[in-house]
């Protein structure tokens, strides 16, 4: 049981967090063709959008209601109108997000009456699928604002089970397409939804697919980064929307798979509302990091499969254990600091704690539920500032935290392995996988790696006064002559 | 802000937009805007000053989606890297807590880290909630002895642009006058040189770039007071109103400033621009003039003569690989004009420029140096980018971060002239560095494979971009 420790400064300095509507973004932008619209001035989207395509490297759709002094003071349900009727004319996307911001939700916007309106006044635009999140930024943080998206999605576009289950007339035939050229082989017993949390990169979504793949089943993923921002050059020279991700379509599916699979805590209550409207036996797992939830993963998988664990998986795991055993003399009571949104705050001390590693500060964004059940002794809520004083004090070897954690490991003199978002000063970092037997076996490397720079461990040099080496280079105080007394210091 | 105060900010005299509309600024559509709000404006001219702690007074997105993104750099401190936030959460803006926490959080920044000011920012919730900005920050300076500034530029006050204005009118208003210079130390090399004050307006030390150009004016014996916001200290701000002459670098939107400090100060000022050799030897000039020193005139026009003929020397094999390369340039419009005489320069052919932002002025410049043909763009959305440059067969686009990935998924060549690149360009020095940077661009042997089909596709699938 982890005890939390709440923020107690009037100021954040450093802020760990990034927003609600910025994560919710994110989670929209999981979806094809679709597009972020937040309801907010233009700099909420514009800051973003920065933080976004800075991430990534790629170009990122993303638009706003854009209010100004008038329709903040006055209302601004007409700019919103505006906004959405101008998006879908120029760009006909096949969704969009309708995010709400700290300025909407101070005003009590109502976006669903907004949308309700919409689709009366609106009904070219019929096809369009909208889906309303409230995502004000004076709470939570990145993880909850793209949790409620997910939450949203499935309240809006996953129908309720017929109480018949052989009614299977709401869906169509064909399989999802995210599947990537699978077909769906003539049933759905073998798809599997994956809700898939905002501490997944595409890196990690890619390894899990084929992971679910290699047991014969076929992974729905909600939302699908993997597909949309794995970092890849289209055919096409543009598009104002996503250019991949799960489709609209698929949501109508969940309810006819094997199973869902939930990745992350901050996804529980959208696992919930699929559960009560799917009726799909679910399996939640609060992160994928590190040997023992890999083993859970992947034994879920081969029940559901009925089929026994491939060999190649077998490999992996075999590969990683022995990399526990190589990197266990640098790793085990290493004493390192780690800043992330809870879930992957969650991933890493499990991981590190499976090594023997001491989590000597572990900070994170918001409070949740799910905290207390982290493998740590205290958990600090606060920001990169806070980090930096307890990794200080507490004589942290090593940071995990985000980009903006460079500083913060350079004033320490100690290395930074960058996760989380952003990732603004590395090539390549939203590839990465972290999960499974593989993800967890390059991180433990690259950990040690890490530490075989710094860490010292020989004995500090001792400099005989009596046994003197003619070489030997102590670095002596200037004009004073060397005694027996000094020795000890001279190092 | 009142109303009333919105609109006289609008009112710009200096900016010749004011002439076409009633206001000088545009309102923007919504569902198809770009750019940043009136907070990012003021946060970009003012976050540079280098020993000042910025707090952002609003919940999180404003600082926490925004701190840690801007290249500028200092000589010093790193103050103004840290992001710092009132952080608000649900209660503090439902119970109307948060005059309260911005009051304490001053006192931590003070008490934390000794900067030389505080700057608070109000963001669109604190505006919208009623916070008294002015009033905390006037009882936090009174409390705790050291300046506090309020820059009441809520991202729903405008656009970006609007709020580079806001911020320049607040130190107009609260800084400026604060403090007097010293006396400029004497060059024991140079015991009796007359030493003039000049401050540069608008230059944000991009990449550092300002450090391409601050040699030149040493050289030449002027003393940079302040450079807004570039590499600034909170006492060089306060000392701008005993410069001799001011220029304006970039930005239009402060021309308020530079106007200002004529109305009160009678300093005068032109518009110029570091970019491009004759550009930068045009600025060293107006300086000469406006100054009115005949010895100065002498020495400056000495030195533009000997850099005129490195850089040309320098840049001699650079042009020879630029030669008749044809560029589609995009900038926004921002001294569109200065970016086309230096692509010029290097005997390049600007097929087309964007003009957005530009004024009637610096069309008419533009057609001058383009020609009466010249292809002028308004709105520069990306897939009209694209397609001119398909119409108009450009070899690069040259514009900023936001048409970066536009240009990359067309496997167009590109290099990024706005404030997000990581280059400086300016002086003279750094038309070498922008020579370089277009041929490493334009050189590279990844076009032609980013370009090239699947071996594996059939014959005759007919390649997918541009090129």
């Amino acid at each position: 049981m982890a005890e939390i420790i709440r923020r107690s400064k009037p100021l954040s300095v450093s802020p760990l967090k990034s927003s609600q509507p910025l994560g919710a973004s994110l989670a929209i932008l999981g979806l094809n063709r679709a597009i972020p619209l937040l309801h907010g001035a233009q700099g909420c989207t514009a800051f973003a959008k920065v933080f976004l395509v800075r991430h990534f490297r790629e170009p990122i759709p993303l638009q706003t209601s854009a209010l100004d002094p008038i329709s903040s003071i006055m209302g601004a349900d007409d700019s919103l109108f505006a906004g959405l009727r101008t998006v879908c004319e120029k760009h006909h996307p096949a969704a969009v997000g309708l995010l709400t911001t700290g300025l909407t939700e101070a005003q009590g916007t109502d976006i669903h009456r907004v949308v309700r309106n919409f689709r009366e006044r609106c009904p070219e635009f019929q096809a369009v699928r909208i889906v309303p999140v409230n995502t004000p930024d004076f709470s939570g943080c990145l993880e909850t604002g793209f949790a409620a998206a997910v939450t949203a999605m499935i309240a809006e576009w996953v129908p309720s089970a017929p109480s018949d289950p052989s009614d299977a007339s709401h869906h169509g035939t064909s399989a999802p397409s995210s599947q990537r050229g699978e077909s769906g082989g003539g049933g759905q017993p073998r798809q599997i939804n994956v809700l898939c949390g905002a501490s997944l990169t595409p890196g990690d979504l890619e390894a899990l697919r084929e992971l679910i793949e290699r047991f014969g089943l076929h992974p729905v993923l909600i939302p699908d980064l993997s597909d949309s921002l794995d970092g890849h050059l289209d055919a096409e020279d543009y598009h104002p929307l996503t250019t991949g991700g799960t489709l609209p379509a698929a949501f109508m599916t969940l309810g006819d798979a094997a199973a869902t699979l939930v990745i992350g805590a901050a996804l529980d209550r959208a696992a919930d509302l699929l559960q009560q409207r799917t009726g799909v036996p679910t399996y939640r797992f609060p992160h994928l990091f590190g040997l023992e939830a890999t083993d859970r993963l992947v034994m879920t998988l081969a029940g559901i499969a009925g089929q026994a664990v491939p060999a190649s998986v077998a490999r992996q795991r075999a590969q990683l254990q022995d990399a526990m055993l190589d990197t266990h003399f640098l790793l085990g009571r290493a004493r390192i600091a780690i800043a992330a949104d809870p879930d992957l705050l969650h991933g890493f001390s499990q991981l590190l704690a499976e090594m023997g590693a001491e989590i000597v500060a572990a900070v994170t964004s918001v409070t949740t539920p799910a905290l207390a059940q982290l493998p740590l002794k205290q958990v600090h809520v606060g920001d990169l500032d806070d980090l930096e004083t307890l990794a200080r004090e507490r004589e942290a070897e090593l940071i995990i935290g985000s980009s903006h954690a460079l500083d913060t490991a350079n004033r320490l003199e100690v290395p930074l392995l960058r996760a989380g978002y952003p990732l603004h000063d590395q090539f390549g970092g939203y590839q990465r996988a972290w999960i499974g037997y593989r993800g967890a076996r390059q991180a433990l490397f690259d950990l040690a790696n890490a530490l075989l720079g710094h860490a010292e461990h020989a004995v500090a040099p001792y400099y005989s006064f009596y046994s003197r080496k003619a070489d030997a280079r102590p670095e002596v105080r200037h004009g004073a002559t060397p005694t027996f007394a000094d020795s000890g210091r001279w190092h | 802000m009142k109303t009333s105060d919105l609109a006289a900010l609008r009112d710009e005299p200096a900016c010749s937009h004011n002439l076409q509309a009633k206001t000088g600024c545009a309102r923007p559509t919504p569902g198809a805007a770009a750019g940043g709000c009136a907070f990012d404006g003021a946060q970009i001219s003012l976050l540079p000053i280098a020993d000042v702690a910025h707090i952002v007074h609003g919940p999180i997105a404003c600082a926490g989606d925004s701190w840690d993104n801007r290249g500028t750099q200092s000589s010093g401190p790193a103050l103004f890297k840290l992001g710092m936030t009132t952080d608000l959460n649900e209660q503090d803006v439902i119970m109307g807590r948060s005059e309260k926490r911005l009051f304490y959080g001053i006192k931590q920044a003070i008490d934390r880290y000794a900067p030389a000011a505080v700057f608070v920012y109000s963001t669109c919730v604190t505006a919208l909630i009623g916070d008294d900005l002015e009033a905390t920050c006037k009882a936090a300076a009174e409390r705790w002895g050291i300046p506090v500034i309020p820059i009441d530029a809520a991202g729903f006050y405008g656009s970006k642009n609007f709020g580079n204005r806001i911020a320049g009118e607040a130190m107009i208003k609260y800084v400026v006058g604060g403090s007097e210079p010293e006396p400029p130390p004497v060059d024991p090399a140079r015991p009796e040189l007359k030493v003039h004050d000049i401050n540069l307006i608008g230059e944000y030390n991009i990449a550092g770039e300002l450090w391409n150009t601050l040699p030149l004016f040493d050289e030449l014996g002027l003393r940079v007071l302040c450079s807004m916001s570039g590499d600034a200290r909170f006492r060089e701000i306060q000392t701008m109103h005993r410069a001799e002459a001011n220029m304006v670098v970039c930005s239009r939107a402060m021309l308020n400033v530079a106007r200002k400090l004529q109305e009160r100060f009678g300093t005068p000022w032109f518009e110029g621009s570091f970019y491009g050799v004759s550009d930068v030897s045009a600025a060293l000039r107006q300086f000469a003039a406006l100054l009115n020193d005949p010895d100065l005139t002498q020495r400056t026009e000495a030195l533009i003569a000997r850099e005129e003929a490195n850089t040309h020397a320098a840049l001699a094999p650079w042009r020879e690989r630029l030669r008749g390369k044809r560029v589609l340039l995009y900038t926004g419009g921002v001294k569109s004009w200065s970016i086309v005489a230096a692509l010029q320069e290097l005997g390049m052919t600007v097929v087309a420029s964007g003009t957005k932002k530009s004024t009637e002025e610096d069309k008419a410049r533009i057609r001058e140096l383009m020609g009466e043909d010249a292809q002028l763009i308004e709105d520069g959305n990306p897939r009209g980018l694209l397609e001119m440059a398909r119409a108009h067969h450009a070899d690069l686009l040259v514009a900023g971060g936001r048409n970066l990935y536009t240009a990359l998924k067309a496997r167009l060549p590109f290099v990024d002239v706005n404030q997000e690149r990581e280059h400086g360009y300016a002086g003279y020095r750094g038309m070498i560095t922008l020579a370089q940077e277009l041929t490493r661009t334009l050189e590279s042997p990844i076009w032609d494979a980013v370009r090239r089909p699947a071996p594996w596709l059939p014959h005759g699938v007919t390649e997918p971009a541009h090129g």
